[in-house]
C-alpha cells in the first residue's frame, strides 16, 4: 500500500512536470501578448519598458526556470492583465466553481440513484421505460445549449430565475464565501448547478439501474425475500449497499469532471468561478493564468484519482492496490 | 420430413452483411434515428442548392432584414421560416451551412483519429512488451481526464483555427480507439487463424492489417459512431466559447453562440434552432450507435 502511494505520487510529479513543460511552452509560443496588453499608440521605449517588466525579453527556457523555481516556493507567476499573483486569482474564483460543483454533485445524487433504482426495480413499466429515456438525451443534449433554454424558459418567459452571477456571499466558517445561505444566493445557484448536473443524473440512473437489475437477480436478494424480509428492507439494505462501490467511485471521479465542465455552465450563466478566469484569459493571452490554472487543476485530477482508488481498496476488500506490470 | 422437403428451392443467401441489416431494422426506434440522419447529412451535402439564400453573400442579406421573428416575409416576398440573425441572415440557410461544417470536422476528426487509434493500438496489442506498455499507460493517463479539459488545454497551447480544433478533436479521440483496438485484438490474436497465418511465415504488417484489423472492426465502428456524435459536441461547445472555429466558418455552435446576447430580450430564435439543428443531429447518431452495438455484439447474437 505505502509502496504503491509513493509510487503513484511519483508518477503524479512526472506527470505534472510534463504537463508544465508542454503548456509552457505551448501557451508562450502563441501569439503575443504585449499586443493585447499595450496601448497600441506606445512608442517603441514604452513597449521594449512593459516587455522586460513581464520577463518576455528572455530566453524561454529561462523563462521556463524562472517559472519552475517559482512554482518550488508556491508561486505560479503573476498576471500580465491583473498585475496579482495568479494563483491568488485562481484561488479566489475557487469557492464559486467549487460551490456550483457540489451542488451539481448533490443534484445527481438526489435524483439519479432513486430514478435509476426506480428503473431497475420496474424495468418495463411506463415509469422505468420513460426514465431511461430520459437519461439518453440527458447524455445527448449539448450542455451549453440546455444552459441557454433554461435561462430562455426560467428567466426571460417565466422570470423566475435570475440569469446570470452569483447571489450574495457569506462566509461559511469564516473562511469560505458561500451563497447557499441566503434566498436570492439560492436562486442564482439553482439553475447553473442543475445544468451543470444533467449528465451526472443520466449517467447515475443508468449506473444505478445496472446494479440494481443485477443485483435482484443474485442468491442473496432471493434469501433475504425468502426470510420474509419487508421490500423496503431488502431494496434498502441489502440491493443499496451492493452496489453501492461503483456509484461511489463513480462520484468520487465524476467530481473532477465536473469542475472541468464547469468551464462551460460557468460561462453561460456568467458565474464567477476559475472557469470563467480561464476563458477569459486565454481571450487576452494571460498566459500565467492559463499555466496556473492548467497545473492546479490536474493537481487537482491526479489526488481524485488516488483518492478514489484509496476509498475503492477501503470500501471493497477485494481490490488490491497494485502497479500492474510493465 | 424428408431431407429433400426441408431444402427449399430458392434459398436466400445470408451474408453478414443482410444478417447485420435486418437486423438493424429489428428496432423501430433506430431506424427512425437513420432515416432522420439520412435526412441530416442530405441537407447538409446539398445545402447550396436547398437553402434559400447563400448565407455568406453579403450581397444577398439586408440589413433591414435583421432579428426578424420566425414566419416574417422578406422584402423579395419570400418568407424567413425560422426568423433571421442580427445581420438578416435566413436562420434555415444558416443552419444548413452550419450543419455542413459542424458534421464535416465531426467526421474528419473521427477518420482521422480512428486511423490514428488503430495504428497505436493494433501493433502495441500483437507486439505487446515496452510499446505496449507505453501506449497503453499515455491512454490510461489521457482518459483519466475529461475530455473538454483536454481539448482546451490544446486550445490554449496550439491556438485557434479549424486545423486546431480537429487536431485537438483527434488528440482527445484516439485513445478510445487505440483502448478499443487492443483489447479486441487481444482476444483475436489467441485465435486459431492468426497462428495459422504465422504458421504461413506471413510478415507480421500482413498478419496485423489484413488478418487482425478486419476482425476487430465491428466494436470500433460503434466506438467511432459514438465518438462522430461527441466529436460534433465539443466542437460546438468550444466553438460556443469562442475557442473554436472562426468567424467565417459558422458552426452550429458557433450560431447558437451568436444568438446568445438576443436571448436576453426574448429573440429566442437565433439560438433556438441551431440547438434543435445540433440536438436532432447527436440525438439521432446515438441511436443509430445504440443499436449498431447490440447488432455488432457477438455475445448478444441470436
Amino acid at each position: 500500500m505505502l509502496v504503491y502511494l509513493i509510487r503513484r505520487s511519483l508518477q503524479s510529479v512526472v506527470v505534472l512536470f510534463v504537463m508544465s513543460l508542454l503548456v509552457f511552452a505551448g501557451v508562450y509560443a502563441i501569439g503575443n501578448p504585449i499586443d493585447i496588453l499595450i496601448n497600441p499608440q506606445a512608442d517603441q521605449i514604452e513597449r521594449e519598458h512593459a516587455i522586460a517588466a513581464l520577463g518576455l525579453d528572455k530566453p524561454l527556457w529561462e523563462q521556463y526556470f524562472t517559472f519552475l523555481s517559482g512554482v518550488v516556493h508556491g508561486d505560479l507567476g503573476r498576471s500580465f492583465v491583473h498585475s496579482t499573483s495568479a494563483l491568488g486569482l485562481i484561488l479566489e474564483r475557487m469557492p464559486a466553481t467549487m460551490e456550483l460543483a457540489f451542488t451539481a454533485m448533490v443534484i445527481a445524487v438526489l435524483l439519479g440513484i432513486p430514478l435509476g433504482l426506480w428503473a431497475g426495480l420496474r424495468p418495463n413499466g411506463i415509469a422505468g421505460r420513460t426514465i431511461m429515456t430520459g437519461s439518453i438525451l440527458g447524455f445527448s443534449l449539448p450542455t451549453f445549449w440546455v444552459g441557454l433554454m433554461m435561462i430562455m424558459v426560467f428567466s426571460v418567459m417565466l422570470g423566475w430565475l435570475p440569469s446570470n452571477g452569483r447571489g450574495p456571499t457569506t462566509l461559511l466558517f469564516g473562511l469560505i464565501p458561500v451563497s447557499f445561505m441566503s434566498v436570492d444566493g439560492l436562486q442564482h445557484l439553482v439553475m447553473p448547478a442543475t445544468n451543470l448536473a444533467l449528465f451526472n443524473v443520466a449517467l447515475l440512473i443508468r449506473l444505478t439501474r445496472s446494479g440494481a437489475h443485477e443485483a435482484l437477480l443474485q442468491d442473496y436478494v432471493k434469501f433475504a425475500r425468502a426470510k420474509g424480509l419487508t421490500n423496503a428492507r431488502v431494496i434498502g439494505v441489502h440491493v443499496l449497499r451492493n452496489i453501492l462501490i461503483p456509484i461511489v467511485t463513480v462520484i468520487g471521479l465524476q467530481f473532477g469532471a465536473l469542475i472541468a465542465f464547469a468551464i462551460v455552465t460557468e460561462s453561460v450563466f456568467a458565474w464567477p468561478g476559475m472557469g470563467k478566469l480561464l476563458i477569459d484569459s486565454i481571450g487576452v493571452l494571460d498566459r500565467p493564468v492559463i499555466v496556473a490554472y492548467l497545473l492546479v487543476i490536474v493537481t487537482f485530477f491526479i489526488a481524485i484519482n488516488l483518492a478514489v482508488d484509496v476509498l475503492y481498496s477501503a470500501l471493497d476488500p477485494r481490490v488490491r492496490l497494485t502497479e500492474s506490470k510493465g | 420430413m424428408s431431407a429433400r422437403a426441408v431444402t427449399p428451392s430458392v434459398r436466400a443467401v445470408e451474408t453478414p452483411f443482410r444478417r447485420i441489416v435486418s437486423d438493424f431494422c429489428a428496432n423501430p426506434i433506430a431506424v427512425c434515428g437513420l432515416a432522420m440522419l439520412a435526412v441530416i447529412l442530405f441537407l447538409a451535402l446539398f445545402a447550396p442548392f436547398l437553402s434559400p439564400q447563400n448565407p455568406y453573400d453579403l450581397a444577398q442579406l439586408d440589413v433591414m432584414d435583421s432579428r426578424l421573428p420566425p414566419g416574417s416575409k422578406t422584402a423579395a416576398g419570400g418568407t424567413f421560416w425560422l426568423g433571421t440573425d442580427d445581420q438578416g441572415r435566413d436562420m434555415w440557410s444558416a443552419i444548413l451551412y452550419g450543419l455542413r461544417i459542424s458534421l464535416s470536422v465531426g467526421v474528419i476528426a473521427t477518420v482521422l483519429a480512428l486511423v490514428i487509434g488503430l495504428a497505436a493500438g493494433l501493433p502495441a496489442a500483437y507486439f505487446g512488451g515496452r510499446a505496449e506498455a507505453l501506449v497503453m499507460r499515455v491512454v490510461d493517463i489521457q482518459l483519466s481526464f475529461p475530455a473538454i479539459l483536454i481539448a482546451l488545454i490544446l486550445i490554449a497551447v496550439l491556438g485557434q483555427g479549424t486545423s486546431k480544433v480537429i487536431i485537438a478533436l483527434i488528440t482527445v479521440q484516439w485513445a478510445y480507439y487505440a483502448r478499443t483496438v487492443r483489447s479486441a485484438a487481444l482476444v483475436e490474436k489467441r485465435k486459431e487463424y492468426v497462428e495459422a497465418a504465422r504458421c504461413l511465415a506471413l510478415p507480421p504488417a500482413r498478419i496485423v492489417f489484413r488478418h487482425l484489423l478486419p476482425n476487430c472492426l465491428p466494436p470500433m465502428i460503434v466506438v467511432a459512431t459514438v465518438q462522430v456524435a461527441a466529436a460534433i459536441t465539443l466542437e460546438a461547445t468550444l466553438s460556443f466559447l469562442g475557442l473554436g472555429l472562426p468567424i467565417t466558418e459558422p458552426s452550429l455552435g458557433l450560431l447558437i453562440s451568436n444568438g446568445y446576447q438576443y436571448l436576453l430580450s426574448g429573440k429566442y430564435w437565433i439560438s433556438f434552432f441551431p440547438g434543435i439543428a445540433l440536438l436532432l443531429t447527436i440525438v439521432s447518431i446515438n441511436l443509430v450507435a445504440d443499436q449498431l452495438r447490440d447488432v455488432l455484439n457477438p455475445r448478444l447474437q441470436r
